[in-house]
């Protein structure tokens, strides 16, 4: 069946011979003022393992350009269509990088979802550029971009605070002490809105590895080039590699395979499909994976921050760890 | 260190190459460690038991057998002396079955008075030595402390370790001591007191436990009584742990006695199960437990004659020696 | 130095062959607890809006003693007739009364359960060992108490909620349906019972069908604490009440603890639905013992770990790891220990291990001893008398067997320890972690800084170092991985009952 829809999909695109996934054409010169030298288009990859990868099933998705939007690429890109075992990859990339991950001290991943922020607002006219490319205002695209880097700020103080909140001295009847302590789960899917494409992408995605997890994330399809510009700000951020994968493609084809996958702990789906998130919270039961299935807010929820973020988030994707010891000598 | 011995119950000590005396001359194996909580949980399960009908005038009968009456103070007489070896030969004038007691223990001047009065019977005398209570006297003195006793009759000797030695690390020196006073007691047996209401855990008191054995002490006794706390169902599990692993090593019995603060029957058949349920049936003899007391026996005598009569008693129907 | 000598060659000579003996020197008589103020209905009904009702089928089942194999009432059997009935006055009850109540109000109608327990804790603690099979010393000395410790904590958080979660808006799920186990019958209840209320919500709540009794004497005591009508509905009956439960539309809430396979089957069952659910299941926990532990108490630790109520206990510890260099002292001493089990009547006070809860779990742990001796483990039973009526299993432990075994992979469920080994620390954690459970685990060593670094390897949501099997209501309880989500207990316990920005 996979076949046949790569099939299907070569066949869409070859009905336009102009664009193909490797040989870009800029189309610079339709800007009327001509250059002196070809502009390098760039091809989008998906972000695994800390490398930027095409599909390894070959296939690909289009994404058009909005009207005036172009400059920077084609009218229409090609954008890797994860597979099944695109995912397995991005998964045992994640578990790879899961155990440096969880035993880096909080205040370093504090540090190192600064270094993001830092990165983002050093390309954030690429970031709103891209936004705006895949349609809507460009004051709404600043607006998401400056909220998202806000976003990776604001997680970035979380890291080493969340264990001070919600860890526990348990006062138990006896001589012992005990105390309880917010832990990673794993690897965690994620599989983010459609839209805000950025926003929804890192508000979904940093409050998992903020808690020390590793996190496959699936991107919106509607605008999948900028979780890739986003990617590119992940590997120049000193994040490791593996610990945030993103992933392109269709969610009704990857959310299932997410949900079944053995490796794989917890899911937070946003899906607007009522049948596919159902379909979601079925297969997750195989091995008890913490399913969270939602219905995507609108835009502006993503903006507000009583609603776009908090601790929640982060604890959402936290197991609690209680130990218990003795007292005497 | 090797985890192999833990718990092995293997010596504490080697002869270092050396061969001399000091503390150069001993290797020291750490003892199992003691976890405080675990422990007193245990003992405090056990000291839940329900112990009725028959079984209760057996372990009763039993804890008078193992009886040790004591009495140590300054203001012994030969006459309190006497009437105490009375009792422990006949506890319970209506019922002859009962009894007699395992021992008297005295300090070593009333030796020959109880010698006397007991002659005939199987109750034996035990001394105390080694400058009890407190052990702060040269080992000279102490080892004739020892001899004196036990050529005045003493049929077993009741010692103490040099707890400041034991609290300073000095375990050479206790161990030393321990295995002078056994030379010296001859063909005595020897019951170390290891005094644990001093030596701060029970951590030290297994050290000193398995020191004490290794030195050859014949039973390992917790308490001289002058300090507080005395025995402890928690303390005795800890000392009765230590004889296990010795038996396992070595396949020796050593005895335990428990002294001081064991007041109640009740408390009499929460050591007896103690024992029965660590170390089994082999131990529920005089030979290999003893309870170091003076108040115990009347306590056991009433609910002796509670059990065969059914009514609760009233103190003065018993004698007070 | 002539003692030192001695006793080296003594070990040598003697080391093996010294055992002790455990045989009937002194015999401790029957020691059964008084049952005559005891008074068992021969019937019971459904609790429903605060009042006992037939089931509309009518259908009644027998609540059994497994240690007698006596039947001790006739229970009704609720059909989804009922649970629709009892999910409808659990919904008025909140809508009407309990969402709308001062938190303060709640928590004094809490109290007053935890209060009512305590005085009635004997007769509870008794009709728990009969209903269930449980040594009364467990009953009286670990269930009934904790069941009223569950109450008394969580009715003081009823009007603290606001400190509970750090500030964020929060609000009651609503009505919850919850499915417990047969292990802790009453204890369970309350797990469930003292902080969905404690939480605002009502409660729909259904006993385990071999162990009803209780839950039904918790909705007496329910009913004499005055508790508005249809906050907490007790509904008896078997698998298919509960499915009822779990897929009635109008419950927003799903708390179950039983085996991870049922788990599985509600958490698939729900798929569609905005229905929350916890999980507590089952689990294969590890039990780490180092060299440099205490080894006599960390022998009790092993004991207490899985022959604690028979091991029906999700979180025993059924894999013991011992460190290689004191495999054969521990095995040793081990055995000796399980000498003094006294296994029998669950009513004689000193009863350590009590009857198996059902002839259907006495065979799927015969099943999996069966399957492990196959597999060519070495089995070592102690040898105890079994009673001729009930259901019996003696303390059972296997050496030599390897990670691959099944005795070492599936939950047995009883008492039956599978024992390996381990060279390191890694290697222990390694095989520790190498399970689809997570539910808890032990570690035993004098070292603190090995605590540690176990503590934080081992995949596993309650870490017993140093002890094993203890509970308390201040203390989170629940599973990592395939032993299911959510804490119960403690301040993050109330997150299962609540809804949390």
């Amino acid at each position: 069946m996979e076949g046949k829809k790569k099939t299907q999909e070569a066949e869409r695109t070859s009905d336009r011979p102009s664009v193909t996934g490797d040989a870009p054409m800029t189309r610079g010169e339709s800007r009327g003022k001509a250059k002196a030298r070809l502009r390098v288009a760039k091809a989008y990859k998906m972000y695994v393992g800390g490398a930027f990868v095409r599909s390894e099933s070959g296939r690909y998705f289009q994404v058009e350009s909005a009207k005036g939007h172009a400059d920077a690429d084609a009218d229409v890109v090609n954008v890797p269509r994860g597979s099944r075992k695109d995912v397995r990859d991005a998964v045992l990339a994640a578990k790879n990088a899961l155990g440096g991950w969880e035993k880096r001290t909080p205040f370093n991943r504090g540090q190192i979802l600064y270094r993001l922020a830092e990165v983002m607002e050093s390309r954030r006219a690429e970031l709103v550029e891209s936004i705006a490319r895949a349609g809507g205002a460009l004051e709404d695209a600043e607006r998401e971009v400056e909220a998202a880097i806000d976003r990776a700020v604001y997680y970035a103080g979380w890291a080493d605070k969340v264990s001070g909140v919600v860890a526990s001295h348990n006062p138990v009847s006896g001589p012992h002490f005990g105390f309880s302590l917010p832990e990673p789960m794993g690897v965690v899917c994620v599989l983010a809105p459609e839209r805000p494409s950025l926003l929804g992408l890192l508000s979904t995605t940093l409050p998992v590895i903020t808690g020390g997890n590793t996190c496959v994330a699936l991107a919106s399809a509607e605008d999948p080039r900028t979780a890739i510009v986003f990617s590119e700000c992940l590997a120049t951020s000193d994040l490791p590699g593996g610990v945030l994968n993103v992933l392109t493609g269709h969610a009704d084809e990857l959310a299932p395979v997410m949900a079944k996958h053995r490796e794989v702990i917890a899911i937070d789906a946003w899906l607007v499909d009522a049948d596919l998130r159902a379909k979601v919270q079925a297969e997750g039961a195989d091995n008890v994976k913490r399913v969270k299935v939602r219905v995507p807010m609108d835009p502006d929820s993503w903006l507000d921050e009583r609603r776009g973020q908090g601790l929640s988030w982060i604890e959402r994707h936290l197991e609690t760890k209680t130990v218990w010891h003795p007292m005497g000598v | 260190m090797s985890t192999e011995q833990n718990g092995s119950g293997l010596s504490l000590f080697r002869a270092g190459s050396g061969g001399g005396r000091g503390p150069s001359a001993y290797a020291l194996f750490n003892p199992p460690p003691v976890d405080k909580v675990a422990v007193e949980e245990r003992a405090a399960a056990l000291a839940t038991r329900s112990i009725k009908k028959a079984a209760k005038v057996a372990g009763l009968k039993l804890a008078v057998s193992m009886m040790d009456l004591t009495t140590l103070e300054g203001k012994d007489t030969p006459g309190k002396v006497r009437q105490l070896c009375q009792k422990a030969m006949r506890p319970l004038d209506s019922d002859p079955s009962i009894g007699p007691c395992a021992a008297i223990c005295v300090y070593p001047n009333l030796v020959p008075v109880a010698k006397a009065t007991l002659a005939g019977s199987t109750v034996k005398v035990a001394s105390v030595a080694t400058a009890f209570p407190s052990g702060q006297s040269p080992l000279s003195i102490k080892l004739d402390d020892t001899r004196r006793a036990v050529e005045l009759g003493a049929d077993e000797i009741d010692m103490v370790i040099d707890r400041g030695a034991m609290l300073t690390g000095d375990y050479a020196k206790v161990f030393d001591e321990i295995a002078a006073t056994k030379e010296a007691c001859g063909a005595a047996h020897l019951k170390v007191i290891l005094e644990t209401g001093e030596l701060g855990s029970y951590d030290v008191v297994r050290r000193a436990s398995d020191l004490a054995i290794a030195a050859g002490a014949d039973f390992i006794k917790t308490s001289t009584g002058k300090i507080q706390p005395a025995a402890t169902l928690p303390v005795t599990l800890v000392m009765l742990e230590a004889i296990r692993d010795y038996y396992y090593a070595s396949g020796r019995r050593i005895g335990m006695k428990p002294a001081g603060g064991v007041r109640t029957a009740k408390q009499s058949l929460q050591y007896l199960v103690l024992l029965r349920e660590t170390l089994g049936d082999a131990w529920l003899t005089p030979d290999l437990f003893r309870f170091g007391a003076s108040a115990l026996l009347n306590d056991v005598l009433m609910q002796l004659e509670k059990e065969r009569t059914g009514a609760y008693q009233a103190s003065e129907d018993f004698s007070k020696d | 130095m002539g003692q030192i000598t001695r006793s080296e060659k003594d070990s040598v000579e003697k080391r093996s062959s010294a055992a002790l003996d455990f045989g009937a020197a002194w015999e401790y008589a029957p020691a059964p607890e008084a049952t005559d103020h005891i008074r068992i209905d021969p019937k019971y009904e459904l609790f429903i809006g605060g009042k006992w009702r037939a089931p509309r089928a009518g259908k009644y089942f027998q609540t059994i003693s497994p240690s007698t194999e006596q039947v001790l009432a006739e229970v009704a059997e609720a059909g989804a007739e009922d649970v629709d009935d009892a999910v409808k006055a659990a919904r008025q009850a909140y809508d009407n009364v309990w969402s709308k109540m001062r938190g303060a109000e709640r928590a004094k109608y809490i109290f007053r359960i935890s209060r009512a327990i305590q005085e009635k804790a004997r007769e509870l603690a008794i009709v728990e060992s009969m209903d269930g099979g449980k040594p009364i010393k467990e009953s009286r000395d670990v269930d009934v108490p904790l069941a009223a410790a569950h109450f008394f904590y969580h009715a003081g958080w009823a009007d603290k909620l606001d400190y509970a979660f750090q500030g964020r808006p929060h609000r009651p799920l609503g009505v919850a349906g919850q499915i417990i186990p047969w292990n802790f019958p009453l204890l369970m209840a309350a797990w469930k019972i003292a902080p969905a209320l404690a939480c605002g919500n009502t409660v729909v709540l259904k006993p385990a069908e071999t162990t009803p009794l209780t839950a039904l004497l918790l909705a007496q005591i329910i009913e004499e604490c005055e508790l508005p009508p249809g906050v907490v509905n007790i509904l008896t009956g078997a698998g298919a009440t509960g499915a009822a439960i779990a897929s009635h539309p109008d419950v927003d809430k799903i708390a179950f603890t039983g085996s991870t396979g049922v788990g599985k089957r509600i958490q698939k069952s729900i798929a569609g639905t905005t229905k929350r659910l916890t999980l507590e299941l089952g689990g294969k926990a590890a039990n780490i013992v180092f060299g440099d532990a205490s080894l006599d108490q960390a022998v009790e630790g092993i004991v207490r770990g899985i022959y604690f109520n028979q091991g029906h206990v999700c979180c025993a510890g059924s894999r013991l790891l011992v460190e290689e260099s004191v495999h054969d002292v521990i095995v040793r001493k081990l055995k000796d220990r399980m000498m003094t089990l006294r296994l029998g009547d669950p009513l004689d006070k000193n009863t350590d291990v009590g009857a198996i809860n059902s002839k259907m779990q006495l065979g799927k742990i015969r099943e999996l001893v069966e399957a492990g001796e196959q597999e060519g483990a070495e089995r070592y039973s102690a040898p105890v008398k079994l009673p001729e009526k009930g259901y019996w299993f003696p303390p059972t432990f296997f050496t030599g067997a390897g990670q691959s075994c099944r005795i070492a992979r599936e939950e047995i469920f009883g008492p039956v320890l599978t024992i390996m080994t381990f060279r390191t620390p890694d290697e222990a954690i390694e095989k520790a972690n190498n399970t689809m459970y997570g539910l808890s685990a032990g570690i035993w060593t004098d070292k603190g800084s090995k605590i540690f670094h176990m503590a934080t390897r081992l995949k596993a949501g309650v870490i017993w170092g140093n002890t094993y099997n203890k509970f308390d209501p201040s203390s989170p309880f629940g599973g990592y991985k395939e032993s299911g989500f959510g804490r119960e207990g403690g301040r993050q316990g109330l997150l299962a009952y609540t809804d949390v920005e």
